[in-house]
């Protein structure tokens, strides 16, 4: 193998101990990707190959054109949140085969070595310059970042648990949608996630969704397009249907910057397209704003 | 030999014992048409029952409407864009209890098949529908929504004004309602299109309609990049009402005559509004606030997983 190839290995094999602490998990210290001074990456905006570790230590954002690279979930939280305020909560649910489809299960293993996430979910409490908020994130490197069963409980007990603590809810989506694989159960899972931001809704909480690159289906007709406030990073891929789809239906190429956070911004559905740069401090100031006296 | 081709031979058959009038092989192939129907229509695999489902000549949710209330008022448009000609929406009375129905329409002839957008309803159909909800809901009117859709419509205008945004919202008012919901899928029940009207108290179904995350032309196309294999698709996806009862997402099964709805509406019609009847006096022994309490809880029972469980593995160090 040759040199590339071995870093490439190298950057997969993902270093972070994530210690147990009965039901709640602190995830504490070397999140950090494992990567070498000369790992070039292409751009998929400008195609300049660029480096990445000057990318990452310029928050996932290219240094030529300014695109914003998808991030881990895990990277997230720990760009958003102060220091140490992270406590996972849902921890140990496991995916399972409704349908009996061969190698689901061994596609799941396979990411769950890749991303050593559960599922491609995470939620927990978390503190926003000492403001404090649950926090859920998706990762898109976990199967699209799908919503199959696992997910739509998480997503469910993410509001239930906020309720529970009389806090916001920030919400970082990014989902090819529902979960094809469990069938039907993830189409449910829509309902599901719906009602549960309805209740938390009803009992006058906020809930802020950030939506990232890339947010379809299912993920866009259930909770993520459901936030009190509604605030995306720009030049994300927001839709129901996927490009591919619509250009099949429709039988001719789609308008340049269609379905994209700046063009949902001026068809009004997105408060605010934010820079990545900018996203803690207006989230502060967010929560700031709504933070309940008693 | 789908069920399409099975229909077609059965005319044949049956025109030929017409034909012959009454000779003596008359009461030989009779026998054998009865064989037939016995043995080879009764036992309809998941894609038959999606050819039925799909069946151009089957009952459409304007024929179950004009059928169940003679009296219904039709009301238009979602009062923000316009009026979505796949979703019908008004108020009618089912054996004088009054309704406000919503149900999507796919088109019986090709004119009308277009002007319906194929049962494909836009952001405004869906808007319309929580219009008339959030009416019903002022008024305590149950809500009867009839589901026929292969889904929401994926194309420039509906992106453009919130397909998605609009499904949301219509998952998270009905989560809310106070008042009755039944769904009933009377054909293709297609994805988030299908669920935007399917959050319901009680969920029933047509025998030979399907209720599925994607077609099944969709999946095959994705898993094996072959499209042609949605027969298989259709068999491993569990889209027919006897695996939904099963899996506990829909809650009653209303039967079908022999060969589908359509060889037999007004039996269907008759069917579907006695299951219709029974589930409203059913659920109109309940509160207001017991209704929505039941909507929710039902929801959350679903999904398909499990949790490891820290409490026993406690017990096992110890």
């Amino acid at each position: 193998m040759n040199k590339i190839g071995e870093t490439i290995n190298k950057r997969k094999k993902l270093k972070h101990n994530i210690r147990l602490i009965n039901e709640e998990s602190k995830i504490t210290q070397n999140m950090d990707l494992d990567i070498p001074e000369g790992l070039y990456d292409k751009c998929p905006q400008c195609g300049k190959l660029t480096n990445m570790k000057l990318n990452i230590e310029n928050d996932y954002i290219c240094k030529n054109c300014g695109y914003h690279f998808r991030m881990r979930a895990i990277d997230r939280i720990k760009y958003i949140l102060d220091e140490d305020s992270f406590v996972e909560k849902g921890v140990g649910y496991i995916t399972l085969n409704p349908l009996y489809i061969e190698d689901y299960e061994s596609k799941i293993s396979k990411y769950k070595k890749e991303t050593s996430l559960d599922e491609a979910y995470i939620y927990g409490f978390g503190q926003i310059y000492g403001e404090p908020c649950i926090i859920g994130v998706m990762d898109s490197h976990f199967m699209m970042g799908s919503m199959g069963s696992v997910v739509g409980e998480k997503v469910t007990k993410t509001f239930e648990y906020a309720i529970y603590k009389k806090l916001p809810v920030i919400i970082f989506t990014a989902s090819g949608g529902a979960r094809m694989q469990e069938g039907i159960f993830s189409l449910m899972q829509m309902a599901k996630t719906s009602a549960a931001v309805a209740k938390h809704c009803s009992l006058g909480y906020l809930y802020v969704s950030v939506l990232t690159d890339p947010t379809t289906g299912g993920v866009t007709a259930s909770f993520a397009s459901l936030g009190d406030i509604i605030l995306s990073e720009p030049n994300a891929l927001i839709g129901f249907a996927g490009p591919r789809v619509i250009e099949q239906t429709i039988n001719q190429k789609l308008p340049e910057g269609f379905q994209r956070s700046e063009f949902l911004q001026s068809k009004g559905f997105i408060d605010q397209v934010v820079n990545r740069k900018d996203l803690k401090k207006v989230l502060y100031q967010i929560l700031h704003f709504h933070r309940r006296s008693s | 030999m789908n069920i399409i081709d099975k229909e077609k031979k059965l005319q044949i058959l049956e025109k030929n014992i017409n034909d012959l009038g009454d000779s003596e092989s008359v009461s030989k192939l009779v026998e054998e048409v009865e064989k037939f129907k016995k043995n080879e229509m009764t036992k309809l695999s998941a894609w038959d029952k999606v050819l039925l489902a799909r069946h151009p000549k089957r009952p459409k949710a304007k024929d179950f409407i004009n059928y169940f209330s003679v009296d219904f008022i039709e009301l238009h448009g979602d009062r923000l864009f316009s009026d979505d000609q796949s979703i019908i929406g008004g108020i009618g009375s089912i054996d004088g209890i009054v309704f406000t129905i919503i149900a999507q329409q796919k088109g019986s002839s090709v004119e009308e098949n277009i002007s319906r957008n194929f049962g494909m309803p836009h952001p405004e159909g869906y808007r319309k529908a929580l219009r008339l909800m959030k009416q019903a809901e002022k008024f305590n009117r149950p809500i009867l929504t009839l589901i026929d859709t292969p889904g929401a419509y994926p194309g420039l205008g509906a992106e453009e004004r919130g397909q998605g945004f609009a499904i949301a919202e219509n998952l998270k008012e009905m989560s809310r309602l106070t008042v009755p919901v039944i769904a009933v899928i009377i054909g293709e029940g297609g994805s988030g299109g299908a669920l935007a009207l399917g959050f319901a108290n009680q969920v029933l179904m047509l025998e030979n309609a399907i209720y599925s995350i994607l077609s099944p032309e969709g999946y095959a196309s994705i898993v094996w990049k072959d499209s042609s294999k949605a027969p298989t698709a259709a068999e491993q996806m569990k889209i027919t009402a006897a695996d939904l009862k099963d899996f506990e997402i829909i809650d009653e099964i209303i039967p079908e005559p022999f060969g589908g709805a359509h060889l037999n509406p007004e039996q269907t019609f008759e069917k579907a509004k006695k299951c219709i009847m029974d589930t409203y006096y059913h659920l109109s022994g309940l509160a207001r606030i017991e209704l929505q309490y039941q909507r929710n809880a039902k929801v959350r029972n679903f999904g398909f997983m499990q949790r490891f469980n820290y409490d026993n593995l406690k017990e096992v160090k110890k």
